[in-house]
């Protein structure tokens, strides 16, 4: 894949503050050519930092890098991808409005005299989808594409720039469970082809699957770096928080008998979504699982009115939601966690405290005036049981971590005390601890009769969650599972093949 | 919020560099301003002169009140290129209303003009979903021909036996300052107390942040977007008839190109084009620093044939220099 080897990567002393805070310091760490190495750590950790600064994205204030023995100042993306550094963010990068093609060479297009060769790049494109056995159309607009594929069309670039060490930023978190296993399967043939992988993940058996050796960051300090053969997730957990901690999901609540059906739905349609029909129960939570382009977002979104369904209806207590739109869903009790923080969820510029309190503004008020002491202390509880760690919730929102800004979502959509709570990727980018909190705190909701629909491509997670499970394909439910179900059953029904049928 | 994490890690003195930093970011332009401010006191020894101030404010009125238009529809993710053309269209609007009830009734049109200007101007750019760039560009040019129309491209005054209470936005009035600035300060100060203080502030900086957000998040985007153009057009209004009332007189060509200062004025004053950020203070320090300079020029006997440029190098400074600093404290 690469022409060149790969260098062997020298961190020494690297330290990073943020208006005099220090989020890294005193990182030394050695990567060999064509390992797999892990990064890990709990949300707020370092750890983008330290990719992004091994990327380009941002400098160091102290240390440096050497590859191969030899100090390299990496002081722009440019000069990463000059090193054969490529950086895959936790973000996104790509340009919106531009094909698969032009974002997979950007900047980097074949060119023959000054004119783009549209034609040698289809054909390095080509080559480029068969070794790694993705599927995407060359000429699709990538903000047109689910998340899943955008990170595919990302992993192609870096190909493409002939990257010898690719840095990846929680690739996993938007995949689907056989997306990811074809990821990590492709990780494992690039690095046996000599490229070195930098992963970052909050999946630990993911990273203890797939990497030589893992590092763990505490509150910005390297803690420890293990060989992935002799360590444990409990291990890793251990010094991710400093102390031993359960990460034990919690089980439901049963649903009471008799518990009225609070959000139904009939023959939702529109676009991919074909005939949904579903009902949860006060206190119940229903999972819904699907692959990629199943439409298990588009339901979601149907259901809040995000967007109009072309046919069907949506009930909360039996009464129709007339003018179907976000609005009349908020009034009716309905909340949604959207898939995407970055362009759904968060206003990146405005405070952590702005952000979490947009959606229940008229709730704290005199006349037309914001309650802000009434604010400040609605958005300091709701923080604190979800545990966003912000040092000032004054600061704009896109400088959280990852992590913290989905809780901060989280927390935007709890503080109007819901009703019936969709939830779209609960805990997308969110550490282990905190992901069993937020799972806590989903049952417990529940247990006090909030009905939750909940989308995960992490069957494991859902399965944990949700009391009934119902999987769509192509845009049309095929099977309801019970609790208890196994993954594997749940994933056959989403792909469709025959052992897997329902009862 | 959970404070307990950071801190940990970082010695008492870095949060509070950490705050001095964020000052820094938020108020370098008023630095400026000051430095401006100060280099003329001492250059010139009728900068300080309460006659000069005056008038200085006087000045920055006008512009001031377009800009926090301006600001206004900028955080919310718009522009408003109508901004002159609302402002000359009220003004003739409120003479010719005045012509036939009386002056205070026609000041009274003037502005509701303007307010109803804003709601078309507003409603056009959301329904027809264009970028409101074009869509006010397009809409200007109607309110400008509307005015031609209206005067015959003729200039339009005021009764004769009114002409003396119609130029009372020039009257002083408290503390010797002019009833237009007087005017503009009272405006500026209630919209800054909207834009910060209200939950359609809130939402006008949700809907310029991140529109789709804010529309998931449950607030009428729309009814935002048309809501920041009548606050823009009733500011229009408001300079039109200081304009008027000055030259005692309005005409369709009034004020013409003056929408881009304005939008120059708040981005000088640190507002980001980009939406989602920026203050109705901002505005008017931006407006005050455009007016400095054209002071200064005329105080310190400056050829005013170099005002221009160095307005245009001003605002490129003022803009890099907000740049780099928020850029340093990311
Ligand atoms: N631009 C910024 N300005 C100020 N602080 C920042 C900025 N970017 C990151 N930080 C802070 O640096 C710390 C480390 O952030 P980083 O994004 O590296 O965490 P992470 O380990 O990747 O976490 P996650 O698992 O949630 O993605 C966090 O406390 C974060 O708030
Ligand atoms: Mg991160």
């Amino acid at each position: 894949m690469s022409s060149q080897k790969a260098p062997s990567i020298a961190v020494r002393g690297v330290g990073k503050s943020y208006s005099g805070v220090s989020v890294l310091h005193d990182i030394d760490l050695d990567i060999a050519p064509g390992e797999v190495h892990g990064l890990v750590g709990e949300n707020g950790a370092g750890k983008s930092t330290l990719l992004k600064i091994l990327g380009g994205a941002i400098k160091a204030d102290a240390g440096g890098l050497s590859f191969d023995g030899e100090q390299v100042t990496v002081g722009s993306p440019r000069d990463a991808i000059k090193h054969g550094i490529s950086l895959i963010s936790q973000e996104g990068a790509l340009v919106p409005a531009l094909s698969v093609l032009d974002n997979v060479f950007l900047a980097r297009w074949s060119h023959r005299g000054g004119l783009v060769s549209a034609r040698a790049d289809r054909k390095r494109l080509a080559g480029l989808i068969e070794t790694t056995g993705f599927t995407v159309d060359p000429d699709a607009r990538v903000d047109g594409l689910p998340i899943g594929v955008q990170q595919q069309v990302e992993i192609l670039r870096s190909l493409a720039r002939g990257a010898r060490v690719i840095a990846m930023d929680e690739p996993t978190a938007v995949l689907a469970e056989h997306e990811k296993e074809n990821l990590l399967a492709l990780i494992r043939t690039l690095a046996a082809g000599g490229t070195t992988i930098i992963l970052v993940s909050h999946f630990l058996e993911e990273v203890l699957s797939v990497a030589d050796r893992i590092t763990v960051l505490r509150d910005g300090a390297l803690i420890r770096t293990l060989t992935a053969g002799e360590t444990s997730p409990r291990e890793l957990v251990g010094h991710m928080v400093g102390r031993e901690i359960d990460v034990l999901y919690p089980d439901p609540q049963p649903v009471p008998d008799g518990a009225p059906v609070v959000l139904a739905a009939r023959g939702l349609r529109r676009g991919l979504v074909n005939g949904v029909d579903l009902e949860v129960r006060a206190g119940e939570i229903l999972g819904i699982a699907g692959l990629v382009g199943s439409g298990r977002t588009e339901t979601l979104r149907l259901l809040f009115g995000a967007d109009r369904a072309t046919d069907g209806v949506v009930e909360v207590d039996g009464v129709t939601l007339a003018q179907h739109s976000p609005r009349t869903a908020m009034a009716a009790g309905v909340a949604l966690v959207p898939e995407s923080r970055k362009e759904q969820g968060l206003v990146m510029q405005r405070s952590v405290a702005e952000n979490v309190a947009l959606s229940s503004l008229s709730g704290r008020r005199t006349g037309p005036f914001v309650k802000r002491p009434a604010e400040k202390t609605a958005v300091g509880e709701i923080a604190k049981s979800v545990d966003i760690r912000a040092a000032d919730p004054e600061a704009p929102i896109e400088t959280l971590s990852g992590g913290n800004q989905q809780k901060a979502l989280f927390a935007k959509w709890l503080l109007r005390k819901p009703k019936v709570l969709l939830i779209d990727e609960p805990t997308r980018g969110v550490d282990v601890a905190a992901k069993t909190q937020i799972h806590h705190l989903i049952t417990g909701l529940a247990a006090d009769g909030m009905a939750v629909v909940c989308v995960s491509s992490e069957i494991e997670e859902l399965l944990a969650l949700s009391h009934r499970v119902l999987v769509l394909r192509h845009g049309e439910p095929v099977g309801e599972y019970p609790r208890g179900t196994s993954p594997e059953v749940v994933i056959a029904a989403a792909f469709g093949s025959h052992e897997g049928e329902p009862r | 919020m959970s404070v307990d994490t950071l801190p940990k890690t970082a010695a008492p003195e870095a949060g509070n560099m950490s705050r001095l930093a964020f000052r820094m970011r938020d108020y370098g332009i008023v630095a400026a301003l000051v430095i401006i401010v100060i280099a003329l006191s001492v250059s010139t020894d009728t900068f300080l002169t309460s006659g000069n101030l005056v008038n200085l404010l006087d000045q920055t009125a006008v512009i001031g009140l377009l800009a926090t238009g301006a600001t206004i529809c900028i955080i919310s993710g718009v522009f408003d290129l109508t901004a002159s053309a609302t402002l000359a269209l009220s003004a003739i609007i409120g003479v010719q209303v005045g012509r036939v009830t009386d002056v205070y009734v026609g000041m009274l049109a003037a502005v509701v003009a303007g307010a109803l200007l804003g709601f078309v101007t507003g409603t056009v750019v959301v329904r027809s979903g264009v970028n409101s760039f074009v869509g006010t560009l397009a809409t200007s040019m109607v309110y400008r021909g509307l005015a031609v129309m209206v005067t015959g491209g003729a200039i339009v005054y005021p009764l004769t036996a009114s002409a003396e209470t119609f130029g009372m936005l020039t009257w002083p009035s408290l503390f010797g300052l002019t009833s237009a600035t007087i005017m503009f300060v009272v405006v500026v100060a209630i919209l800054a107390v909207v834009v910060s203080r209200t939950t359609f502030g809130r939402r006008l900086y949700a809907v310029g942040g991140n529109a789709e957000a804010a529309r998931l998040s449950g607030i009428r985007v729309g009814s935002i977007h048309v809501t920041a153009f009548m606050i823009s057009g009733v500011c229009s209004a408001l300079a039109g008839l200081i304009l008027a009332s000055r030259a005692g007189s309005a005409q369709s060509t009034m004020a013409s190109g003056m929408e881009l200062t304005a939008i120059a004025a708040a981005v000088v004053g640190g507002t980001s084009i980009l939406g989602g950020e920026g203050a109705v203070w901002r505005a008017l320090v931006g407006a005050l620093l455009l007016t400095l300079i054209g002071n200064g020029f005329n105080l310190l006997g400056w050829d005013t044939i170099y005002q221009q440029v160095l307005q245009g190098l001003l605002i490129l400074f003022a803009v890099t220099m907000d740049r780099w600093l928020r850029k340093r404290t990311r």
